[in-house]
């Protein structure tokens, strides 16, 4: 995985001497509020409804774990005892003091982390594929675009003071599982013929997605970006942005509304001329030697030769069901024969949806240590990732993930909800979010109800904000206040795959008391509705919202 | 800054946000900033919640405290609770970690 360099670590460690000195004059009266909190920020600190919030980066979601250890160490030392993972493949402590802050930075710089840019009017961290690099069918490693436009993005003079925050996903896989459709900006690394056999690796451009209170599905301005121009064309679409984005009312200033406002064709007609003008200059393509050095720290591993199939691993499974069901659940294909790809569930049932301990921090750091070349991924649907195991590990694996209550075997199954923090938390929520992930994995702790159902992706948000995803669950919960009560609405048929949809709301919501029984019942609806090898979500697009809606809101 | 109360509340506490750590409190006798809402002041109508807000932002407040509003809380047997959910969560903690937050000092 990347390395800083020595400017990369020059720019963190100025950052936390600087923001260090913002806090104490803070602390001493000599900064007021107003002028702290947009310098807070930018550097990822939030005040929630209890404590202050800081929300730390994870490029890409990739982590060694040495950077794991230390986020235990962190979790441990400065706040109680746990982070939480979220829906940007970031991770989040929740009692920070303010006075231990800049420790804490320091002690990130440390490990080449920062919490720089996530928070602001200003590029986000920028998410990839989980299953970056060792997939089979990529196109190539997506992290290797995400490094270059991490370097791109990171303070990027022009780019600090943008009208609203802004996201990007880059993925290189026909599968999407980094929700590109639904980022400012989506990328998909594609190849094109160039005759005799030949291709070139370039980018497919989608702009304008997003969630929030305006849903919208990305709108693809560009069939192939070489990559060599990706930054002009990045560049220029951020100053199309930059230019035209509206300032004046916060519910309107993300690009998502700027592409609906002047429309796809307008949008690539500006980017393009924009493109034509930065491009011609030629600063911003990327010389060969800096493109190799960088991919270079994302070459594949020395994988050994395995057999594709493991006696080992056989043996385990057809003697202990629960880790026959952990693999068949938890373990994705590889690109590499003999080697696989662990999903670490942070879902246990009854737990709180991408929360782990300082104690799990620190078993997963030894097992990636031990197992999976030193590395670990983030997800954007809040669970983890070993991508290098061998086969005939997985079940020691599996057994050091069970001693830490890290082996529930319910990937993409109903009990593994994606939940905001909501109003447990969050300062913005209306309603509560993680009580109802609970709530649901517990009604549907049995596994073999849950395999009988399927795949099926719930997502929760505590407000319109939709940081919980809620508009792409295949079911969704939207968290409202009405006079101080929280309420909850359902979505139906949302998808932040490739086959990007926006869920339907079904009706009138449900109190915090009728809300479970309400997805009970559309589970009951599908169960009823499905034809063989149908998901939930294939039914739901084969009938449409009315049977499901008739089955809800019947009376008992 | 934050609405939290209505136009009828009939009661209201002011609360903030400690600036070393973020933690809820509440204003209290003698200007103090308290952690626990039976230590806040409570007063009834409109008018004197506007002057109680006024007395809590004095000029050198920001030293201590952030994000300053008034809250409606109800009258109950057992004291004064705040109305919303919201206001019960910050009073209280996370619902889904009883061991952290206020809930968990006794307080």
């Amino acid at each position: 995985m990347y390395r800083y360099d020595e400017f990369d670590q020059q720019l963190v460690n100025e950052r936390v001497a600087q923001f260090s000195g913002q806090v104490a004059r803070r602390i001493k009266g000599e900064l007021s509020e107003d002028a702290f909190k947009p310098l807070r920020l930018m550097n990822g600190l939030y005040l929630q409804l209890h404590a202050y919030m800081l929300r730390v980066a994870i490029p890409y979601g990739t982590l060694s774990a040495r950077q794991m250890r230390k986020l235990a160490h962190i979790a441990r030392t400065y706040d109680k005892g746990y982070g939480h993972f979220t829906t940007r493949q970031n991770i989040q402590y929740n009692w920070p003091k303010l006075a231990e802050i800049p420790d804490i930075l320091n002690e990130l710089a440390e490990v080449e982390m920062h919490a720089i840019q996530t928070s602001g009017n200003c590029i986000r961290n920028i998410t990839a594929d989980q299953y970056a690099g060792v997939i089979e069918g990529e196109v190539e490693d997506p992290r290797i675009t995400a490094e270059i436009m991490r370097q791109w993005s990171s303070f990027h003079p022009e780019f600090s003071y943008l009208p609203r925050k802004f996201k990007i996903a880059v993925t290189a896989h026909k599968n999407d599982r980094a929700a590109i459709r639904f980022h400012d900006i989506g990328l998909v690394a594609v190849k094109r013929d160039i005759g005799e056999k030949n291709y070139e690796i370039g980018y497919e451009v989608h702009v304008g997605g997003g969630l929030g209170r305006t849903p919208f599905i990305a709108k693809k301005i560009r069939d192939f970006v070489p990559k060599a121009q990706l930054l002009a064309y990045l560049e220029a679409i951020m100053r199309v942005y930059n230019m035209l984005g509206r300032r004046d009312n916060l519910f309107k200033a993300r690009i998502k509304i700027l592409v609906h406002e002047i429309g796809e064709d307008e949008m690539r007609r500006l980017v393009e001329a924009e493109f034509a003008h930065i491009d011609a200059a030629k600063i911003l393509a990327v010389p060969k030697q800096e493109l190799d050095r960088i991919g270079a720290y994302f070459a594949p591993p020395n994988y050994e030769s395995l057999p594709a199939e493991s006696d080992i691993l056989d043996k385990a499974r057809s003697t202990d069901k629960a880790f026959d069901h952990w693999v068949q659940t938890n373990i994705v294909d590889h690109k590499i024969k003999g080697y696989a790809i662990v999903n670490i569930s942070l879902k246990p049932i009854g737990g709180v949806p991408g929360d782990a301990n300082a104690e799990q921090m620190d078993a997963i750091a030894d097992i990636a240590s031990q197992y999976s070349l030193d590395e670990i991924r983030v997800t954007h649907e809040q669970n983890l990732v070993l991508p290098y195991v061998k086969k005939h590990d997985l079940k020691n694996v599996y057994d050091m993930l069970a001693a830490q209550n890290l082996a529930t075997p319910n990937l993409g199954l109903i009990s593994d909800s994606i939940a905001c923090p909501g109003l447990d938390y969050c300062e913005l929520a209306n309603a509560r979010s993680i009580p109802l992930a609970q709530e649901i994995s517990q009604r549907f702790a049995d596994l073999d109800r849950q395999y009988d159902i399927g795949e099926l992706k719930v997502k929760i948000s505590g407000c319109i904000n939709a940081c919980g995803h809620h508009h792409v669950g295949h079911i969704g919960i939207l968290g409202v206040d009405k006079k101080g009560t929280e309420f909850y609405q359902l979505s139906l048929g949302g998808a932040g795959d490739e086959t990007a949809s926006i869920g339907q709301i079904t009706g009138p919501a449900f109190t915090g008391d009728e809300i479970v029984d309400a997805v009970e019942k559309l589970v009951t609806s599908y169960i009823d509705l499905r034809q063989p090898g149908e998901r939930f979500l294939d039914t739901y697009r084969r009938v449409g919202l009315t049977p499901f809606k008739e089955q809800l809101y019947a009376p008992d | 800054m934050a609405q939290h109360a209505t136009k009828t509340a009939r009661f209201q506490a002011v609360t903030a946000n400690t600036v070393q750590q973020g933690e809820v409190v509440y204003f209290a006798e003698n200007g103090a900033w308290q952690p626990r809402l039976d230590q806040a002041i409570i007063v009834e109508g409109n008018e004197a919640a506007q002057a109680l807000l006024q007395k809590a932002q004095r000029p050198d407040a920001e030293l201590y405290v952030v994000n300053m509003y008034l809250f409606e809380v109800v009258k109950t047997k057992n004291g004064f609770k705040p109305l919303s959910v919201r206001e019960t969560i910050r009073a209280a903690g996370p619902t889904t970690r009883l061991d952290l937050g206020k809930q968990a000092q006794g307080e």
